[in-house]
């Protein structure tokens, strides 16, 4: 770790999980932060609770298929959604900019309540602060959530019961939010159609449990995008996982945008993805499941669980060749080269 | 070096023009090139159209790899 | 997408890396000059394509990674002047200089900004007209026009408070001197960009004073394969030559507007290169009469005595020498998360490419 803080520690690859582990998890150490699950899983009584939280200083606050509001209910609705947990209860807290326009925080209020109305969760609970102007950019958002966490379902944040054969699936085309927010920036704009895939996916995940099918994993895909996932699920595994790249789904345009910047579309951040590992004899359930559903329509198997490679993720190349997979490391960039 | 790729014109207008990569559409500079027209493709690097590209010799390129076969035997 | 997915066909890739095996046995080192290709070749795994007998090394096409690391700091030491917005290509924001990187000057409060394009430097500059913008030029010929057309703007539109800091380069000294080196090279998979603007004919001096293979290759699976290919075929009819591979945009003569405009705003100057030293007339400077949009001239900074990073051998890998694992601090301490040097930062710099694509 070097002496500050860099972008990079925020961008949910490499050096994030370095600053957790070395910084966070050194000193708040206990049980259940240990598990570094997307929700953390505690007992109450008999009960069991999936709780989160997550922060969003996205910027343009809003972008092509949403707002810095949207974004906030999605997420962790998702994080407690991929627990197998489901999503009841929101608080949100608000640290806006003084000068920020009472017109836009309006916006953002209602989008807030359009999705979490979407989702079927409930905002019980809030903060607000005003700092002086150039304090923050603009409006920082906090939002926590609770679900309830049936048992049956309490291994699927830790993954403990996946093995080899297994399948992963998504739900469809990654790298559409990344490439959605850099088109409204300013220094890199670019006319696109692309619309960031932000969604709350509580109601496909519930489709799928309720299927039957047996699922070992979930994980929503966010920043550091999917590589980031799969090589972490396989981190000090005695399993690896194999992803084929002709079965990706990229849409031809963000395909195009990372082609000009020199991007990877398995870096880029979603906000409406999810990865799931289910047995092998129940991927076809999974499937039909969640192609009925709105978000689940381009469901696809990119791949499984293997015991070649054990801890890492290796992509079969589309013209044969196989390289590994790693975490993002610092921030994506555009480059020349 | 140097990240280019392939793209097609859109429009133009004066120096600059709208090209696409697979539905992305982007601005590029026509400062190096002439004669571009919609329907073009050029190769574009750091926002400038670099060449166009030749679908002539492009055709021949893979041709000349489907006929290797053949030219082995010359 | 067109021009792409046809040069990316598995069944053509499969086709030449059997033909390839077939053609010769004998060993043979074949060295690429191009960051692009650097990448593209441990991207699509084109060494486990081909036959044990071909080696191939990687060399010092990755501008970033052969820029002097005085450029860093003076970039760096610039970022620290009072109104002075520091803009760049993504590719150099993470580059150690000698005590500090460009990425480490943003977090500390500095206007660093990152471009796509030189018109977006100059945008910026036209945008905040009391504040000194320093656009920092890297990249060999396909890029330099991109700075040359931003001072050719600049000046038509009477922008003064926009600056280039060059570090621009070409590339055939670089050949030449690894050949004077004694570095044992076959055959050259030739720099498909570079010679789109700057022409088959970049390479004729070359030519003349040594008999060199070179294939100006493109950069897709099927492009590469094909070059070397070409390649093996001409070292076993003993035919070394300059040939075109990637025909769909590199010609003889190359992008002439192109080498116009370069020619408008920049000359030759002598350079140095990290593992090859100074060059004779291989780096880019702005002419006199565009010396009041250069950085060098214009703004004076004191930069910092340079220090390279203990340990690494940026250079030697540079040159093909050695592999990033006769590295001691690959992996174990430079890592892209990281990096010591300058090959690990850069996405195209060799020990990044190993250490990603896992070979």
């Amino acid at each position: 770790m070097g002496k500050t803080i860099l972008l990079g520690h925020g961008s949910g690859g490499k050096l994030t999980g370095d600053l957790i582990k070395n910084t966070f998890l050194k000193h708040f150490d206990n049980p259940v932060l240990r598990e570094l699950t997307d929700s953390a899983t505690i007992r109450i009584k008999d009960k069991l609770i999936a709780f989160t939280t997550d922060s969003y200083v996205v910027d343009p606050i809003f972008f092509p298929g949403g707002d810095i509001g949207k974004l906030a209910i999605c997420g962790t609705v998702n994080d407690l959604a991929v627990s197998g947990a489901e999503p009841l209860f929101i608080s949100t807290a608000f640290i806006i900019e003084e000068g920020f326009p009472a017109e836009e925080l309006e916006k953002i209020i209602r989008s807030m309540k359009d999705e979490a109305r979407e989702a079927g969760v409930i905002i019980v609970t809030g903060d607000t602060k005003v700092v002086s102007k150039g304090q923050c950019d603009r409006i920082f958002i906090n939002t926590s959530g609770i679900g309830y966490l049936d048992r049956k379902y309490e291994s699927i944040s830790t993954g403990r019961n996946i093995k080899r054969g297994d399948k992963i699936i998504i739900n469809g085309n990654i790298g559409d939010h990344g490439i959605a927010v850099m088109g409204a920036r300013e220094n890199l704009k670019f006319e696109t159609e692309i619309l960031s895939d932000c969604a709350s996916l509580n109601h496909l995940i519930k489709a799928v449990l309720n299927s039957g099918a047996e699922v070992k994993f979930m994980r929503d895909i966010t920043r550091g995008g999917l590589a980031t996932v799969v090589s972490e699920i396989v981190d000090n595994s005695k399993y690896g996982i194999s992803i084929d790249e002709k079965t990706l789904p990229v849409r031809e345009s963000v395909r195009g945008m990372c082609e000009i910047f020199g991007y990877d579309p398995l870096f880029i951040a979603n906000e409406g993805k999810v990865l799931l590992i289910v047995s092998e004899e129940s991927s076809q359930k999974a499937l039909k499941a969640m192609s009925r559903h709105e978000h689940g329509k381009d469901a696809v198997i990119i791949g499984e669980i293997t015991s070649d490679n054990p801890g890492k993720a290796v992509l079969h190349s589309i013209i044969g060749g196989s390289r590994i997979i790693d975490k993002l490391t610092g921030e994506m960039l555009p480059r020349i080269c | 070096m140097c990240l280019s790729i392939p793209a097609k014109i859109i429009s133009v207008e004066g120096e600059t023009a709208k090209a696409s990569v697979g539905g992305a559409i982007i601005k590029v500079g026509l400062h190096m090139v002439d004669d571009v027209k919609a329907g073009d493709y050029v190769l574009v690097h750091t926002g400038f159209a670099l060449q166009k590209i030749s679908d002539r010799e492009a055709q021949e390129t893979l041709k000349l790899i489907k006929e290797l076969d053949d030219i082995n035997k010359l | 997408m067109k021009y792409i997915d046809e040069f990316r066909d598995s069944a053509l890739v499969r086709e030449l890396s059997e033909k390839i095996r077939q053609l010769s046995a004998k060993r043979i080192t074949l060295m690429e000059v191009c960051g692009g290709h650097t990448m593209a070749i441990q991207k699509f795994g084109i060494p486990s394509l081909l036959p044990e007998n071909i080696n191939l090394l990687s060399g010092p096409g990755c501008p970033v990674c052969v820029t002097d690391i005085k450029f860093i700091d003076r970039a760096v030491a610039l970022s620290r002047l009072k109104n002075t917005i520091i803009v760049t290509y993504g590719d150099l924001i993470r580059v150690p200089g000698s005590s500090s990187s460009l990425d480490r000057e943003k977090a500390s409060g500095a206007d660093i900004r990152i471009v796509y394009s030189t018109l977006d430097a100059l945008n910026i500059a036209a945008g905040n007209s009391n504040r000194k913008v320093v656009f920092l030029g890297i990249g060999f010929e396909t890029t330099t026009p991109s700075s040359a057309i931003a001072i050719l703007e600049a000046s038509k539109k009477n922008i003064d408070n926009f600056f280039v800091c060059s570090a621009h380069k070409v590339m055939p000294p670089a050949m030449g001197a690894l050949i004077d080196e004694g570095i044992k090279i076959d055959g050259y998979i030739g720099p498909g960009h570079v010679s789109t603007v700057a022409g088959a004919k970049m390479y004729d001096s070359l030519a003349e004073k040594y008999k060199l293979s070179v294939v100006i290759s493109g950069f897709e699976p099927v492009d590469i394969l094909q070059s070397v290919y070409m390649l093996v075929k001409q070292l076993e009819n003993e035919s070394p030559r300059i040939e075109i591979q990637y025909k769909r945009a590199v010609t003889y003569e190359g992008n002439i507007k192109a080498q116009q405009i370069i020619d408008e705003v920049f000359e030759p100057r002598n350079d140095w290169w990290r593992g090859l030293g100074m060059l004779e007339l291989s780096g880019m400077g702005i002419k006199k009469k565009y010396e009041s949009f250069d950085a060098e001239k214009q703004i004076a900074v004191d930069v910092e005595p340079p220090v390279e990073p203990k340990g690494c051998i940026c250079g030697d890998i540079l040159k093909g020498l050695k592999k990033p694992t006769d590295c001691k601090l690959f992996r174990k301490v430079c890592t892209p998360a990281y990096p010591v040097g300058t090959c690990m930062v850069s996405n195209e710099g060799t020990c990044q490419a190993y250490f990603n694509y896992g070979t």
